[in-house]
């Protein structure tokens, strides 16, 4: 039986800090994930469901400073879709694209994406390795306290973060990569449509003649979280991207990642395409 | 007694008003509540897309959508399609293809088709694919379906 005793669509983001306040919430955002959980029995609600899409500091895609700012509710596809994410955050644009289904990515939020924290979630990979932090805010007085936390250090379990029952999660700010930039996603599964992926690679760094510098490596759906690798980062950083450095790379990310075997791919088979497509993605880069 | 709300919101272009359970889905709105059951449940989960409907001019799995954040909005299902213009010029030609076997994904399907001729006016058989990939046929083999959408597209860039 549910437990749930209210309905609140707050229209401003006073209104839903403050009904955080007593952490007794059910977030709805898009719904995509919440819906089926829910109906499976996997959350139980709380005593509120409370509608964030009424909040209007909740949506956008802004240019801000040097900072992207993209809203907790911009879907995945206003995210694949707007000029600024294109031009300067085109390894976003391409998770986007092996985000699910044209029907979840114009429902699904980034901020669903984030806080649902699944150690395969498509969008969490990409964020890792430019560096995105998590914007939130909560009422612990009588005024909206707003923080920042970096993504790294954002996730500590499938499903579970550090955000804390009285806070929302506003939206996530991504430093604009400087020239030079590259980084690269690849997400493996069976087929190109609405899968989980078996593994999910980010590669990120500045190149400058052929060596890549401020390294980012972060792997999906191989640990309990989304996860940043900190062996294969320092063994690429200031590195040239020669055929015996890839080769060396690729093997230290096999040896570091600690996969489960599970109905979507045995640990063996992880690691191997770890290895593999870290090598192809280094490979690609130092080509280009 | 589970929690009820009360919602507004415009359907197939009527204001409607409607009285439901707060954890329900919209797509059980739409067939339980409301009575329109062109809409489809394939899966519930938002894997086959029998179940799409448009919500303010986009294309989503009502099986994955809370009835209660329907209030306030704008949404369309295939029986409001049925009554468009453009909805005739997709049913000709999923007819014409022969795009219609046992018809259980075609409402789904009509309805991310016709979202994606408003995105694409002019879609090829790649951009067709690609927009139907989350509506699955167990008849077809997509083949004449993907025929029928490319094929309606074509036509409506003949003036």
């Amino acid at each position: 039986m549910t437990e749930l005793k209210h309905y609140f669509a707050p229209t401003s983001l006073d209104q839903a800090v403050e009904r955080l306040k007593d952490g007794d919430v059910t977030i709805l955002a898009g719904g995509t994930d919440l819906t089926p959980q829910s109906q499976a029995g996997r959350i139980k609600f709380k005593h509120t469901l409370m509608n964030i899409r009424h909040i209007p500091q909740l949506s956008g895609i802004t240019l801000e400073g040097r900072e992207i700012r993209i809203g907790a509710l911009a879907t995945i596809t206003e995210i694949m879709e707007h000029p600024l994410i294109k031009e300067r955050l085109p390894v976003l644009v391409e998770a986007c694209d092996h985000f699910a289904s044209d029907q979840i990515r114009n429902a699904g939020t980034i901020g669903g994406n984030i806080c649902n924290a699944s150690p395969a979630g498509d969008m969490l990979i990409p964020l890792l390795v430019l560096d995105a932090c998590v914007e939130l805010a909560s009422m612990p007085e009588a005024k909206i306290y707003r923080h920042c936390m970096p993504l790294s250090t954002f996730f500590v379990g499938p499903g579970k973060t550090r955000k804390s029952l009285c806070e929302l999660v506003t939206g996530v700010r991504i430093p604009i990569p400087e020239a030079n930039h590259v980084a690269r996603f690849y997400k493996h599964g069976t087929r190109p449509a609405l899968d989980i992926s078996t593994i999910s690679i980010g590669i990120a760094g500045t190149l400058v003649d052929g060596s890549l510098s401020n390294v980012r490596v972060a792997f999906g759906a191989v640990a309990p979280t989304p996860t940043r690798a900190a062996q294969t980062e320092q063994a690429l950083e200031g590195q040239r991207l020669d055929e015996a450095t890839i080769d060396k790379v690729a093997a230290i990310a096999r040896d570091e990642v600690k996969p489960i075997d599970d109905v979507r791919a045995t640990a063996w088979y992880r690691k191997e395409m770890i290895h593999n497509i870290t090598k192809r993605i280094l490979s690609h880069v130092a080509q280009a | 007694m589970s929690l009820k709300h009360d919602i507004e919101f415009t359907l197939n272009g009527v204001k409607r008003r409607a009285t439901i359970d707060i954890t329900m889905n919209a797509l059980d709105m739409l067939r339980e509540v409301i009575g329109l059951t062109g809409t489809k449940y394939g899966c519930g989960e938002g894997e086959c897309g029998a179940c799409t409907i448009q919500v303010d001019g986009v294309s989503l799995n009502s099986c994955l959508m809370f009835a209660v954040d329907c209030d306030g909005r704008n949404v369309t299902t295939i029986e409001g399609l049925a009554n468009d213009g453009k909805g005739d010029a997709l049913r000709d030609a999923f007819v014409e293809h022969g795009a219609v076997q046992c018809g259980f994904c075609t409402p789904g399907m009509m309805m991310q088709a016709d979202h994606l001729l408003h995105k694409h006016e002019h879609p090829d058989e790649a951009c067709v694919k690609r927009g139907l990939e989350g509506n699955l046929c167990r008849c077809t083999g997509y083949k004449k379906i993907v025929d029928a959408v490319v094929a309606c597209g074509a036509a409506e860039a003949t003036p």
